[in-house]
Formats: C-alpha cells, sequence, structure tokens
C-alpha cells in the first residue's frame, strides 16, 4: 500500500486491524487499533510530533525503542511517547506545551 | 506488596531463556517487560509477526520463537505493558501500567534491559526523519513499515540485516555509507583464528554482502565529514569518500554504529562499572554467572556486555541456574553439571565477537563530534559547550551536566552520557574509567506525580 | 603554589567568597573535591528566601535580608560579565497553608520577627480569590497563603556555573579533584591534598560544606554540623504556570517545576526513598492540583549542612589566625552579602558587618 508517508506499509491483510478515529494536532487521522502509535502517525505522513522546548526545534521518532523521547505527544493531557503508546478509538494527540519563547526572553531583562 | 523468588527484568532472550530456565528449576518468577508482547528487541513480538513476515525476516528471527513459547509456564508471570522505574537493592521493584504504579519484592533480581543503540552525533541527527537503524528495523518487524528514499548510515552488521530485509521487500535504501575502512578490515583479521571458531556469523556476513551487490545496493566505504543536510527534515547526507565530497538525496537517514549495554538500572543502583576498551563502553562489573557488586542482584543479555542475542539467552541460562542454586533448588554439582554445556556453547558464540569489534569500531567523527554538533538531544547541548564547561575546571560528568543541562532532560543520559564522559576524558586528558558517568536517579522512566502520590499510602 | 587566600570548597559558599575576593584584589586558589562528593549547590531549591529565617534570631533575619537586597546588584554583575542569565525573580513568595491553625501559629512567629526588626517585615495573607487572582492554580484545599514580598528565586546551577566563570575570569585559580587533608600552620598556611600536593597560602577559609567536619576540629574548630537530607522532585517543562516560588513548588526559568523538599536527619545518605517522594507528591497536588497529570522527569536527594542552631557560622581560628569557618544552611539566599560583604570582615575594613553573634562562641558557653 502506497501511502503519503515516506514510508511504504508491506503488511498483509491478516495484520490490518480495524481503523479507528485518532486526532493529531487538530486534524483527524483513521489509524489501525492497537497498533504502535508513533510508527501509524509516521506512515500517515506525520513527521514532526514535538517541538523541543529548549529551542522549538521539530523533532520526530528517532529510536523506536522508548530511549531518546524525540517522539513526545501529549495524550489526553498528559506526555507520553509515542512509540510506547498504542492506538485507541478517539485518542486525542497533540504536540506538547512548551514554555514560551518569551519565557526565555525575560531571563535576559 | 507481592513476592516472588525471582524478578527479572526486560523479556529479551536473555529474559525469556532465564525465566524459563528458573522455571524448571521449580522457582517462580515474575517477568517484567514495557513492551506489550515478549521478544525483546531483536524478537520484538515473534508470536505475532513470524506468520505474517517471518520469511522476509530470517531465521536469526524465526529463532525467537521457541524461547518466547517457553514463557508460557504457570511458574512464569509475564507483567507487559509495565515500565520498570525504581530498583532497590532490598529486592524492591516499582513499575508504572496505565498509570498506576505496582510494587514487588523479589529475593533475587535479573537485570535483562539489553542495549541501547551507541549515540552517534552528527551535525543534522536531530532533525526530522533521522532514525536509528535499529527504529528502522522495529517498525519494519512490528509495524511492516519501511521507508521509501532511505540511507543507512555508520557502520556493523545491522546494516546489512536491515538493507537486506529491506531489499527482500522490494524497498532497497538508496545507499549505505559505511564508516569503517579497510584497515579495520586488515586490523580485524588478525582475531581471525578466533572468529573462524565463529565462522558461521562470518559466513552469514558474506552471503549478506553478496545478496547487497546483487540487488544493486550501493556502498560506500571509510566515509568522512557526514553532515545530515536539511532545515526542518532531512533532505539528503553528504559525505567525503575516495577523496570525493558526495551527497545522497533522502528522506530518511538511519544511522547506527553499535550498541552499547542500557546501563540505567545498574548505574541506579550504583553497582560497580567498568570501561571496556574493546568495546568502548560501560558495562557492570560481573562474575562468570553475572552476579553483580550487590548481593542478590544479576545481570545477563546485553545490558551485561555486547555478546548479541544467543550469547544473552546463554547468560539469562547461566544465571537463573546460579539463582536456583542461591535459592536451593540446585545442589552445587547440579550446578556445574547443567553450566557446563552452556559455558562451552557460550565461548564458541562469543568467538566471533573481537573480529566484529574491530572490523567495525564506532566512528570517530562521533564520538568526540565537531564543537557545533548537538550531543544532548534534550537539552539541545553541543560539543563545544561541552569542551568549554570541561576546560572551565568541571569537577567531572555530573558537575557537567549541573553547568549544562546535558543529562537532564526527560531520555536522563540515555542519549548523551558516553559522549559527555568520552569528551570529558578527551578535554582534561584523564582515562574515561576515572571520568566516570552520570549519576541515575529514579524515576528511571517520566510517571506523573499523581502516579507517585498514589504511592504514598502504599509506603505508610 | 603560593597564594593569598585558599578557599578550601568549590560550592555556592566558598566560590561567593572567591568571588568577593578577587573583586577586592586578593589571589585566590580554590581547591575543591571530586565529582562524586556530598554537594548541596547542586542539589538545591533555589529560594532566595526570607521568610521565616531568624524567627528566634533576629540578627539573622536581617542578615538574610540584607543578602535579598543585594541579589539584583550581584546578579546583574555576574550575567553582565559572564552572558549566563540567573533567572532572578523578586516579587515576593508564597507560604501556603491548608488549615487556619497552621497559619495562626506562624503568623504569629511573623509579629513576634516584625516587633524586633522595627516593624520593618513586609508580608501580607491572602486568601480565596484575592490568592486565586494571585496564583490561579491554587487547589480548594489551600486556605491561605503568606505572600512575604522580599523572597525570589533563581536558577541555582547557573548561580554556581557564573560564579565559577567569573572566578576563572578574574584570575582566581580552580582545582578540581583536590581533597585538602591536612591544614598546618608556621609563618604561613601549608595544605596537603590526597593526591600529594601540597600549596603555601597566607590566610585559609574552609568552606567545604559538610566535608568541614573532617577538617574543622584540626583546625580549631568546634564544627558543630550535621547533614540533613531534603528529596527533591522536577518535572517536564510546561509553559508558565507559577507566578510566584513557594517552599512547596517552584517554576524553573527553563520550565520545570521543582518540588521540594524533605527535612529528614538519616545521617550521610543522600538517596531518595518512595515515602520521601510520593509525600512531596501529594503535597504539591494538594496545593497545584493541575500537577497531578505532569510527567516526573527526576528525583534526588541532597545533604543539607546544618549548624546546631541552625544558624551560619563566621569563625576565625583561636589556634591558627588566619584560618577562618564559613558555613550556612542557606548558601543560595547568602550568596550575595558573602560576595559583597564578606571580604570586607576578612580585610578588617571600617565597613566590615559585625559577624560576633555568628561566631562559635554560642557553642563553647
Ligand atoms: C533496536 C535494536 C535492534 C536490534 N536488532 C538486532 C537484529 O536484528 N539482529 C541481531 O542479531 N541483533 C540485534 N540487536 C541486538 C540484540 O537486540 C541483542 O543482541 C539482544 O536482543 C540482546 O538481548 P537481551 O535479552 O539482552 O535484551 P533485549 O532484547 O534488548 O531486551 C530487553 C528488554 O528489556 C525491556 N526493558 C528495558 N528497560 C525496561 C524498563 N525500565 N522497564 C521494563 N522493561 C524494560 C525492553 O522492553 C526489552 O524488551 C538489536 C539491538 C537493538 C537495540
Ligand atoms: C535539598 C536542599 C534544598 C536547599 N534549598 C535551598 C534554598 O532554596 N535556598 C538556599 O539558600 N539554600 C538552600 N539549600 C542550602 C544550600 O544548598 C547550601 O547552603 C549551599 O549549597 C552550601 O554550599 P557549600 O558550598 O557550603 O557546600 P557544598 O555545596 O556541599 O560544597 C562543598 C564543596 O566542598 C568540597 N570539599 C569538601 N571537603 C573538601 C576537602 N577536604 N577539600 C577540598 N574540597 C572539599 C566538596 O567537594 C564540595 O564541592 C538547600 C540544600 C538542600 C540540600
Ligand atoms: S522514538 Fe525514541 S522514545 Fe520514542
Amino acid at each position: 500500500m502506497k501511502t503519503a508517508s515516506g514510508f511504504n506499509t508491506i503488511g498483509e491483510a491478516a495484520e490490518q486491524a480495524a481503523l479507528v478515529p485518532v486526532q493529531f494536532d487538530s486534524k483527524d487521522y483513521m489509524l489501525p487499533e492497537g497498533a504502535n502509535l508513533a510508527a501509524s502517525l509516521l506512515a500517515a505522513g506525520v513527521s514532526v510530533f514535538r517541538n523541543t522546548p529548549a529551542s522549538g526545534a521539530p523533532r520526530g521518532p528517532f529510536c523506536m525503542m522508548g530511549v531518546c523521547y524525540d517522539c513526545l505527544v501529549e495524550i489526553d493531557g498528559v506526555t507520553r511517547q509515542a512509540c510506547q503508546t498504542q492506538v485507541s478509538a478517539n485518542m486525542q494527540v497533540s504536540k506538547p506545551a512548551i514554555p514560551a519563547a518569551a519565557l526565555r526572553e525575560d531571563d535576559h531583562a | 506488596m507481592r513476592e516472588t523468588d525471582l524478578a527479572i527484568i526486560g523479556a529479551g532472550p536473555a529474559g525469556m531463556a532465564a525465566a524459563s530456565e528458573a522455571a524448571n528449576a521449580g522457582i517462580a518468577t515474575i517477568l517484567i517487560d514495557e513492551q506489550p508482547t515478549v521478544g525483546g528487541q531483536i524478537y520484538r513480538d515473534v508470536q505475532r509477526v513470524a506468520p505474517l513476515r517471518g520469511a522476509m525476516l530470517g531465521q536469526d528471527y524465526l529463532d525467537g520463537l521457541p524461547l518466547a513459547r517457553a514463557v508460557a509456564n504457570p511458574l512464569i508471570s509475564h507483567i507487559a505493558g509495565a515500565v520498570v522505574w525504581q530498583v532497590e537493592t532490598d529486592g524492591t521493584i516499582t513499575y508504572s501500567i496505565d498509570d498506576q504504579s505496582h510494587q514487588v519484592k523479589a529475593s533475587r533480581i535479573l537485570i535483562a534491559t539489553g542495549a541501547i543503540e551507541r549515540p552517534m552525533p552528527l551535525p543534522g541527527w536531530t532533525l526530522p526523519g533521522v532514525m536509528t537503524v535499529g527504529a528502522g528495523q522495529i517498525l519494519l518487524k512490528q509495524s511492516g513499515l519501511i521507508p521509501n528514499r532511505a540511507v543507512l548510515v555508520g557502520c556493523g552488521p545491522l546494516l546489512y540485516v536491515l538493507a537486506s530485509q529491506m531489499l527482500k521487500a522490494n524497498t532497497p535504501p538508496l545507499a549505505i555509507i559505511e564508516t569503517q575502512t579497510t584497515g579495520d578490515l586488515m586490523a580485524a583479521m588478525k582475531h581471525v583464528g578466533g572468529a573462524l571458531r565463529g565462522w558461521r556469523y562470518l559466513l552469514k556476513g558474506s552471503k549478506l554482502l553478496a545478496a547487497l551487490k546483487l540487488g544493486g545496493v550501493k556502498r560506500y566505504t571509510g566515509a568522512r565529514n557526514i553532515s545530515i543536510e536539511g532545515e526542518e527534515a532531512v533532505t539528503g547526507v553528504s559525505f567525503d569518500t575516495g577523496g570525493k565530497r558526495q551527497i545522497i538525496a533522502c528522506d530518511t537517514a538511519l544511522l547506527h554504529h553499535g550498541v552499547v549495554p542500557n546501563v540505567q538500572i545498574s548505574r541506579a543502583l550504583q553497582l560497580d562499572h567498568d570501561w571496556n576498551g574493546q568495546q568502548a563502553c560501560f558495562s557492570p562489573k560481573l562474575d562468570l554467572w553475572g552476579k553483580s557488586s550487590e548481593a542478590g542482584i544479576f545481570i545477563a543479555g546485553d545490558g551485561a556486555g555486547i555478546g548479541g542475542a544467543k550469547a544473552a539467552a546463554l547468560c539469562g541460562r547461566l544465571s537463573a541456574l546460579k539463582i536456583a542454586n542461591e535459592l536451593g533448588k540446585l545442589t552445587d554439582a547440579e550446578l556445574a553439571a547443567k553450566a557446563a554445556p552452556i559455558n562451552a556453547e557460550l565461548s564458541s558464540e562469543c568467538a566471533a565477537r573481537p573480529f566484529l569489534d574491530r572490523a567495525y569500531p564506532p566512528f570517530r567523527e562521533a564520538l568526540s563530534p565537531r564543537d557545533e554538533t548537538i550531543v544532548c538531544r534534550c537539552e539541545e547541548v553541543t560539543a563545544g559547550d561541552i569542551r568549554k564547561a570541561a576546560a572551565l575546571g568541571c569537577q567531572g560528568p555530573n558537575q557537567l551536566k549541573a553547568f549544562l543541562r546535558a543529562g537532564m532532560g526527560p531520555c536522563q543520559g540515555r542519549g548523551c552520557g558516553l559522549t559527555v564522559s568520552a569528551l570529558f576524558a578527551e578535554e582534561t586528558g584523564k582515562p574515561i574509567a576515572e571520568v566516570g558517568y552520570f549519576k541515575i536517579r529514579s524515576p528511571l522512566k517520566p510517571i506523573t506525580l499523581g502516579e507517585l502520590a498514589s504511592l504514598e499510602k502504599d509506603a505508610d | 603554589m603560593d597564594t593569598n587566600f585558599t578557599i578550601i570548597g568549590g560550592g555556592v559558599v566558598g566560590m561567593s567568597l572567591a568571588w568577593g575576593l578577587l573583586k577586592h584584589g586578593h589571589e585566590v586558589t580554590i581547591l575543591d573535591g571530586d565529582d562524586g562528593s556530598y554537594r548541596a549547590s547542586r542539589g538545591n531549591f533555589g529560594l532566595v528566601w526570607v521568610q521565616g529565617k531568624g524567627a528566634k534570631a533576629p540578627h539573622y533575619a536581617r542578615w538574610t535580608r540584607l543578602s535579598a537586597s543585594l541579589f539584583a546588584d550581584f546578579v546583574e554583575e555576574l550575567t553582565e560579565t559572564t552572558g549566563i542569565p540567573l533567572g532572578l525573580q523578586q516579587n515576593g513568595g508564597f507560604d501556603y497553608h491548608f488549615s487556619e491553625e497552621s497559619l495562626a501559629r506562624t503568623l504569629a512567629t511573623y509579629e513576634k520577627l516584625k516587633q524586633d526588626l522595627g516593624a520593618d517585615y513586609p508580608f501580607e495573607v491572602l486568601r480565596g480569590d484575592a490568592l486565586r487572582k494571585e496564583e490561579p492554580t491554587v487547589g480548594p484545599e489551600v486556605q491561605a497563603a503568606i505572600l512575604h514580598h522580599e523572597d525570589g528565586h533563581l536558577n541555582p546551577l547557573k548561580l554556581l556555573h557564573a560564579l565559577h566563570k567569573d572566578v576563572q575570569r578574574m584570575g582566581g585559580t580552580y582545582l578540581p579533584n583536590h581533597q585538602v587533608v591536612t591544614v598546618s600552620k608556621t609563618d604561613h598556611f601549608t595544605l596537603t591534598c590526597a593526591n600529594g600536593e601540597t600549596f603555601h597560602s597566607e590566610r585559609v577559609i574552609l568552606s567545604a560544606g559538610l566535608g568541614a567536619l573532617a577538617l574543622g576540629p584540626s583546625m580549631g574548630f568546634v564544627t558543630p554540623l550535621e547533614p540533613e537530607r531534603g528529596q527533591v522532585l522536577i518535572t517536564e517543562k510546561l509553559p508558565p504556570m507559577l507566578n510566584r516560588p513557594s517552599v512547596t513548588a517552584r517554576q524553573v526559568d527553563e520550565g520545570g517545576i521543582q518540588i521540594g523538599a524533605t527535612n529528614e536527619r538519616v545521617g550521610f545518605q543522600n538517596n531518595t526513598t518512595t515515602r520521601g517522594l510520593a509525600s512531596l507528591a501529594a503535597e504539591a497536588i494538594r496545593t497545584h492540583p493541575f500537577l497531578a497529570k505532569t510527567k516526573l522527569v527526576r528525583s534526588w536527594g541532597a545533604l543539607r549542612i546544618m549548624s546546631r542552631d541552625g544558624l551560619p557560622i563566621y569563625q576565625q581560628s583561636p589556634t591558627m589566625p588566619g584560618a577562618y569557618l564559613v558555613t550556612c544552611h542557606s548558601g543560595i539566599t547568602l550568596a550575595a552579602v558573602h560576595g559583597k560583604r564578606l571580604p570586607g570582615w576578612f580585610d578588617q575594613k571600617d565597613d566590615a558587618p559585625n559577624l560576633e553573634k555568628f561566631s562559635e562562641d554560642r557553642f563553647r558557653l
């Protein structure tokens, strides 16, 4: 199956779980229930999962094994590693809120 | 609080093998892993995935099936999706499932948390679209996902394993940019006496390379000055090879230059560690059974020192046997008899190791990155910042961390600890063994304050 | 190496003194321990705190307030020369109360202190909507808060970093991994380190935190010090949530929420305990309920350096004139006064502060 993302999915029919609605940053996606959230978002064309609290730089999954924390997203108000999370219906996912750049500006005052 | 004879943290080959060996000896065992299924990194999700794409993933993957099946034993209680966030020397393990903390107290603990990929700080390595080769493998195994336009960068057998799997799935990488040189190979040949005993691995290696060649996958070796290009996401990888600058456009860059023990738990427990010069990493100090410097705490698998999946399983068995012996389930004579064949297999399993370590040394530019390269991904601290702080006369990595925040982010130094110690050693001229490592504290993985607060009642 | 002043200990106390002495034109060498030694300066809560300090010792309250009033200048100087912003905020701080009884008890001591200080002690009590307007995230269980207008906080790690950088810029010599094992005196001091190196010096300051326990008695000090463990939590980074610090929680300039700290007499153990961490988390959630969903990133334990009565010690050695003991349990709060006023005391300048009440005589009686 060809997707809009940089990834090819090679799963056979047996693997295709039911698709459920998930929101990421206010956009709607249909993702396979129970699948790995990071992988499913990547397959759906999402590449930036968060902006760093230090500089706001864009980041996406790096290690896929729970080590790097670059896949952090906010799910129902709690930040979690997308690569360690399974998709469930109606998940509200967003980039984690970060300290405003202004907060860092203030220090220099 | 739940109590048990043995608690094993990590259900990879080491943990699975140890659990079944312990259960065979009649020991009640709890096997804890944060993944939803057993398998660890190499055999990830093997029971579900083997029927789907076992052929493409190859025999080395399918080898995990018997191990995974043996976990189904009434004496083994597998706790899945459980993140261990605290381990105490009295045998108490605290883990989190769905934002709820639980505790178990074990009279013996086996840490089998495996390896993590060696950090590979290169210019641009924080861009979206840069991942590790291990991540590429996990995506393929667990989710059947392959990057369309990918370049593999670094060195080591795992590059060839992933490339050949991608090839089998008709999505080969655009290129493999390798950092080892012909000189490395020549130097490695002097270990070939040992490697000949591990000939199976070498044969497998050359078969992989032949298949890649046949499949038209372009390989560059001895690459230098590697940079990941792109502003907001990866657009390509540039490097020098054979005296020429090359750039290869891609959407995904997968990095790898070896794996190192995941020492998060052993460091938090303040167990003794040694610097392993051959593998350029710290590993916990252990006896031949995997016993650590703290009574009752054992370590097996790649977390004890890199030996690969087969060796991991064998070491897991040895630890389990010794634990059975300590708990009075095996006599000394029985222990010796059972351990002998495992030790014999282990030594032939480890024979190719010195060859592999020498043939694919870590990439020097990533061990000592250029000043402008980010070393701590979480806090965005560069190699130059670290060199400056070291020159200021920091006492060591922990003071340096306090000054720069390197190692203070959510990953708690997993991604920069080794690089920080190495840069500090380089800057001060002290041996890295003396420089030491970040002090690790709980939680080993972030938990919510609400979850932590809920333990107040239990603790009373 | 010969030098004017040798300072034993490169924590915030030793470095503040080094900074001040260099500004006064002295040559300074700092000998410090290794990366693993007890170091309150890297584990503390970062408050520049006035309220409650010296409730039974007005001279300590005055000394603390003097330091708080010097802080803005102190930080400005440091930031200007080092380029390191320290995140200093001195808009006041809260002491939260869950019951009227505990509030009344605390107010009684503050009122008494206010009298002792000539009615000059700027605090007020906030409750209900007024409190929630100032600090919107406060939970329903909080009955009232004492707002003291002189309280504040800063990033203590950046303070230590800036002191190190500025001390070296001014020509101070900082030598880590130089554990001092003996100090002797003839016409000058000789310090011997564990690595065998020796140093000569006209004067010596012992500001080694808990390390003073080992050296102090041989140098003629009573050194009545004891460790007190404080466990501390830090969360993931958040957008601005807390307007002012409290002794329960404060938002660090980088965005993380720091939660502290326990007070435990457990000897030299600086580990954390599940019970300690859980009780801190529960108290913080009671105060700011939104924290329940916030992720904890790290916890640690650090040892406070407590004198027998909790007050600082400033003492010249009776047996080794020219050797001084300087130690305190609020080395962040006192950093400004240490950097800006103590040099005059060492040099016996006319405007030197009178520190007799902080001498060890109080323990010799
Ligand atoms: C990403 C990656 C991919 C790899 N792919 C291959 C390959 O294709 N072929 C090959 O020969 N070798 C591969 N290796 C090396 C191989 O993983 C090891 O040789 C082997 O898996 C080691 O087995 P182990 O049992 O020691 O640890 P692992 O298999 O790594 O198992 C460790 C387990 O511990 C769990 N764990 C860790 N920390 C915690 C915690 N705090 N709480 C709960 N659980 C925890 C993990 O979830 C994991 O399941 C790979 C390594 C990595 C890191
Ligand atoms: C949990 C906690 C919270 C705190 N919160 C606050 C707060 O909010 N506000 C505040 O004002 N204060 C606070 N404090 C107190 C403050 O941190 C300390 O007062 C201050 O850090 C003490 O600094 P120091 O330099 O005396 O000691 P340390 O930081 O302990 O430094 C002593 C140094 O001396 C060195 N040393 C020891 N022995 C030798 C030797 N023989 N030779 C050479 N070097 C030696 C050590 O290596 C070390 O570097 C807190 C403390 C703790 C533990
Ligand atoms: S991708 Fe590294 S933690 Fe999820």
